[in-house]
């Protein structure tokens, strides 16, 4: 079961050549394409070298290890490291040496974004309000992953409780873009993101609302899965929106995304949103190369869409979407343009849902119970002291937005109609969905900028949500990955296509996926800053 | 479980079962419903009408010309407590001791990534009542989230129901006990919903800090709001205690407002009389008692009449009062600025709570028979008033007494001796009817031996308490202690020829006019028979020997 992820013997299964006619799009390395291999199964190859004996978890996290104490301090995607990776390293050894059943994450070196809590470990959700909170309990998506064997290196940084698309809005420090130091990682996810993008860990979880987890994939170059609403549990995830809130899978191949979602899915009766759907066995998805026939995705039916193509997306973009939508082409799709009419009303709808559930899911950070409290003479100023020093600017305003929006006498212009709107995406989505498998479009309307260049026009930065924010508002699952660069930065920045499936369907996202993935040619997805890292 | 009405229930100046709650107050004190048989009036002196309890200063027969013009409109909030065996939204256990912080988990706590589940039991409960108060049932209803901030709310919202409750317009009827003016009552209800309690908060004695116990938060509830129907202090206080007793019959709760397992906000304003609109709503808290809500809600009618009656209209505001039970007046907690602003909205976390017919229906066939069913039922039986209220009012009771007509015994017959006897008994020995060693079967028994006169009525009242503590059978006992009433006249006849020959003296005092000592002779052949003998039988044969001339 595990060989069908052989690396490839021939790469000339498919005469596509890309980035035909585009000046804006740099070869990441550039006369070498025909040498430079499909990417390959982090997870996979881990479990191939610990059962052959070819090395041990220990050393493998060791080397994860060194590669983090050499890149964090430019890079600052972790808020906390991990003690006992080591120790947990060896354990996966010393159930090697006994002959002991090895779980498929055995050995697995994992990121958790610290909005997701950790037993004991401190999980914060990047908030001063809850600087060294320690929970008492796993996620349940955390607690699944440990039992499969996977190795938690530490918590990833984010934007303050998901609430930007930088991870600038942390409270504690800025993460820079493996690609260029001097640009965000995206966000909220962006420590998930980077850290997988520089190799500090095999794989990571991250949430996404509005986009947080596939916008920093597109940023940092990486596979960034958001499941379908339900599909993984949240309990233990620390709510920002809870009817819009999903945790998500980071991995350099869609495989190992794939692994990763099949190892925290299912429901669960702590989370009564979870859905009780069948999980399949994704990994019969992701066909070795040699496996595949001529035109593998014969008669898939992908729709591009159409109003995610117009003004306000980048050029390079622009073309990098539909160079990867030609591809897909090549690979025996179906393509077709489609439009969702009520596409440019999500943005603000979600904006005012967000921002209403926010509003009351961070009531609980009063300072009476845990984290931060500010003493006081009596209670308002307790409340206030706590909660005025405890959040960040972002969130004061997102839950001044959603308080006002949730009041009496507002609640029908905003929230109602927000919901109204909600349901009209949901119906544009299905009818689309309905003529198509899978919908493609950008994950972003530009690669990564700079640091510091959105911080104070926060409009110009929600903008940048518009390509991802309807598909949480429809609970549907979508999956970016690579399909090309663009200038900028020292060798090129990644630009990531968003696939977009039926409800529960991301079998089929992780099938065309892996197969485009795999044949994608003339690009591989690792950031400069790893050539000089062993 | 609920102990009985004999204890805990409510005060009751009429009866033996009189709490000591009501004794500690003022003699005069306030009843809200009598439980009381014709055999227990005598330990307090009977009162035909409640007190009203006045504002000082006035006197009260001016008071009253006053409040002849006004009347109030009365409505009711009802927390009820649900004896579910875990919270609302967690599996902490409901059933915690006085130890702060013991049942306690990260969903009750609002620990950051923890997640409401609903609890079943609770929406099972929620539609015995509702369907118990006969609503509508929301066949699709869902959670809202209240939202305010205090110490004891760990989330910083309540889950509740807020545009669709689970149950909504229905109705309660009710009878007013006869020592009020008696009378049948129809109340609407405007709406039952289900939520979560909150914490508590502990304060120092010095002021300096408070302690939160989360012990109570998270705790299922049912709110039940009443229609504004009720217009008297006794009508509201009836509200009260009957939604208490269906609660109880149900299962679904002890009601114990002592432990604050039953609470009721009362919502008041009063206006002349003839006026269609109301006039402005004052809210009464902490009234833990029903005799409190009785009296609050007078207090607070005389006290908005004279206020109306001044001229001073405008000095009644919105504002929540609170009962003070030591100075037994309502005193402002805190003036409402404003409409508080909750800023309700469906709860994400919890999906909507589908109802189906077969599930409610299966709900409907278990219920039990309800109070009013029952009052009706033993009404048509033919007891009085006082006799039905009395044994419908505690769901064990009434199991009992209709066990022991199932066996057969006569209805008045039965009633007497719960009423009676069998009270006084668990009054005394502080049990619950549920903790008698006396079985249905055995009362019934016993009640029809003294009717076919095996055993005489003072026989039967004697093994009465043996058998209430002891348990056993009533023909076992009479065979073994030999307690066969003696009817046979020759055998009286006997008796008495031996005590009237034995009493010479008593014998001519009583012919010569002093018929009272009837009694004295009486006593004396019953003293001899060991109380055997049947009385009737004795008397008429002691009053022919006591008048036989010879």
């Amino acid at each position: 079961m595990l060989s069908t992820l052989q690396p490839p013997r021939s790469l000339s299964l498919l005469p596509l050549r890309r980035f035909r006619n585009s000046k804006t799009i740099v070869s990441a390395s550039s006369s070498t394409t025909s040498v430079i291999s499909p990417p390959q199964s982090q997870i996979l190859t881990t479990r191939r070298s610990l059962l052959s004996g070819e090395t041990t978890a220990a050393e493998i996290a060791k080397s994860y290890l060194s590669r983090i104490r050499l890149t964090e301090p430019q890079l600052k995607c972790f808020l906390h490291v991990s003690e006992n990776v080591l120790k947990d390293a060896q354990e996966i050894d010393q159930r090697i040496a006994k002959g002991e059943e090895l779980g498929p994450l055995a050995g697995v070196l994992i990121g958790v974004k610290d909005n997701i809590c950790t037993q004991g470990m401190p999980s914060t959700a990047a908030s001063r309000i809850l600087e060294h909170y320690r929970p008492p309990f796993d996620a349940t998506a955390v607690k699944k992953i440990k039992e499969l064997g996977g190795i938690v290196v530490g918590k990833t940084n984010m934007d303050e409780f998901g609430m930007g698309s930088t991870t600038e809005a942390s409270a504690f420090q800025v993460t820079a873009n493996p690609w260029d130091l001097s640009r965000v990682p995206g966000g909220s996810s962006g420590g998930s993101a980077a850290a997988v993008a520089a190799r500090q860990c095999m794989v990571s979880l991250g949430s996404d609302t509005g986009g947080s987890v596939r916008q920093p994939a597109s940023f940092c170059g990486v596979v960034g899965l958001k499941p379908t609403y339900g599909r993984v549990s949240r309990f233990g995830l620390m709510a920002y929106a809870s009817s819009l809130d999903v945790i998500g899978c980071f991995g350099s191949t869609v495989a190992d995304a794939g692994m990763l979602l099949h190892a925290i899915s299912g429901y669960d009766r702590f989370d009564s949103t979870s859905s009780k759907q069948d999980v399949p066995e994704f990994q019969s998805q992701f066909l070795s190369v040699d496996h595949f026939e001529s035109k593998p995705l014969n008669g898939v039916k992908v729709g591009i869409i159409r109003e995610t193509l117009e003004d306000g997306v980048d050029s390079g973009v622009r073309s990098a979407t539909q160079e990867a939508a030609s591809h897909l082409e090549a690979l025996g799709c179906v393509l077709t343009e489609v439009s969702l009419p009520s596409f440019s009303l999500g943005l603000p709808a979600y904006y005012v849902i967000a921002s209403s559930e926010s509003s009351s899911n961070l009531s609980r950070y009063d300072g009476v119970r845990y984290g931060n409290q500010v003493m006081a003479e009596e209670l308002n100023k307790l409340y206030e002291c706590s909660r005025g020093e405890g959040f960040g600017g972002e969130v004061k305003m997102r839950i001044l937005m959603g308080t006002y929006a949730l009041s009496a006498g507002y609640y029908d212009a905003y929230y109602k109609r927000a919901q109204q709107v909600r349901t009209l995406i949901r119906k544009d989505f299905k009818a689309a969905l309905e003529q198509n498998d899978i919908l493609i479009s950008p994950a972003a309307p530009s690669a990564a900028y700079k640091i510091g260049e959105k911080k104070d026009d926060p409009l110009a930065m929600y903008a940048g949500d518009i390509m991802t924010v309807n598909v949480n508002l429809a609970g549907l699952p979508a999956m970016v990955l690579p399909c090309g660069l663009v200038e900028g930065g020292p060798s090129g920045l990644p630009v990531g296509l968003q696939m977009i499936g039926a409800a529960f369907d991301e079998e089929k996202l992780l099938k065309v996926g892996h197969i485009f993935e795999q044949t994608l040619k003339g690009s591989s997805f690792v950031p400069p800053l790893l050539a000089n890292v062993p | 479980m609920s102990t009985t009405l004999f204890r805990t229930f409510q005060p009751n100046q009429f009866s033996l079962l009189g709490t000591s709650l009501l004794r500690r107050r003022r003699s005069n004190n306030f009843s809200v419903r009598s439980c009381g048989s014709q055999t227990t009036t005598t330990h307090e002196a009977k009162q035909s009408s409640p007190t009203r309890v006045a504002p000082k200063n006035h006197k009260s027969n001016k008071l009253d010309e006053i409040l002849r013009d006004y009347e109030a409109v009365i409505g009711i909030e009802t927390h009820v407590q649900l004896s579910t065996l875990t919270k609302a939204f967690c599996s902490c256990s409901n059933n915690y001791g006085s130890y702060p912080n013991i049942s306690i988990c990260p969903v009750c706590m609002g620990l950051p990534g923890a997640l409401p589940v609903l609890n079943s039991k609770v929406v099972e409960f929620g539609v015995r009542l509702g369907l118990a108060l006969n609503c509508d049932l929301s066949l699709k209803s869902k959670f809202d989230r209240k939202q305010y901030f205090y110490p004891d709310l760990p989330k910083g919202y309540q889950i509740s129901q807020f545009d669709i409750p689970i149950a909504s317009g229905g109705y309660v009827d009710l009878d007013i006990p006869l020592e009020f003016g008696g009378g049948h009552r129809r109340f609407g209800i405007t709406r039952v919903h289900m939520e979560e309690d909150a914490g508590k908060l502990l304060h120092s004695d010095t002021g300096d800090y408070s302690q939160v116990d989360l012990n109570r938060a998270g705790v299922p509830l049912l709110e039940i709001v009443s229609e504004p129907d009720m217009r008297s202090g006794i009508e509201a206080a009836e509200y009260a205690c009957e939604m208490q007793r269906i609660a109880r019959y149900l299962g679904v709760s002890n009601g114990n407002m002592q432990e604050g397992s039953l609470r009721c906000d009362v919502n008041i304003s009063i206006r002349p009389i003839g006026q269609a609109e109301f006039g402005t709503k004052v809210e009464i808290k902490n009234l833990n008692a029903f005799s409190a809500i009785s009296r609050a809600i007078d207090f607070e009618i005389s006290r908005q009449a004279l206020l109306y009656n001044q001229g001073k209209a405008d000095e009644i505001v919105t504002e929540t009062r609170l009962w003070e039970e030591g100075a037994q007046k309502t005193v402002t907690m805190r003036k409402k600025e404003g409409l508080a602003d909750y800023r309700y909205f469906p709860e994400p976390d919890l999906p909507e709570v589908i109802l189906t017919k077969e599930y409610v229906d299966s709900i409907r066939a278990s219920l039990p028979e309800l109070p009013e069913a029952k009052r009706r039922r033993y009404e048509a039986m033919g007891l009085g008033m006082q006799d039905v209220l009395f044994l419908a009012n505690d769901v064990s009771v009434a199991e009992y007494f209709d066990a022991v007509i199932g066996k057969g015994a006569e209805v008045k017959l039965a009633a007497n001796w719960i009423m009676s006897d069998i009270a006084a008994y668990l009054k005394n020995e502080k049990l619950s009817i549920n903790d008698i060693k006396l079985t249905p079967h055995e009362l019934a028994e016993l009640i029809a031996a003294i009717k076919d006169g095996t055993i005489s009525g003072k026989i039967g009242k004697e093994i009465l308490f043996e058998l209430l503590a002891k348990g056993g059978t009533v023909k076992g006992m009479i065979k073994a202690k030999d307690l066969v009433q003696i009817t046979d006249p020759v055998e009286i006849e006997k008796m008495v020829i031996q005590v009237v020959s034995e009493n010479p003296k008593q014998l001519e005092q009583y012919r010569s006019g002093k018929t009272k000592l009837q009694g004295y002779f009486a006593g004396q052949v019953m003293k001899m028979s060991k109380g055997k003998a049947n009385p009737g039988l004795l008397n008429k044969i002691l009053l022919e020997k006591l008048n036989a001339k010879d």
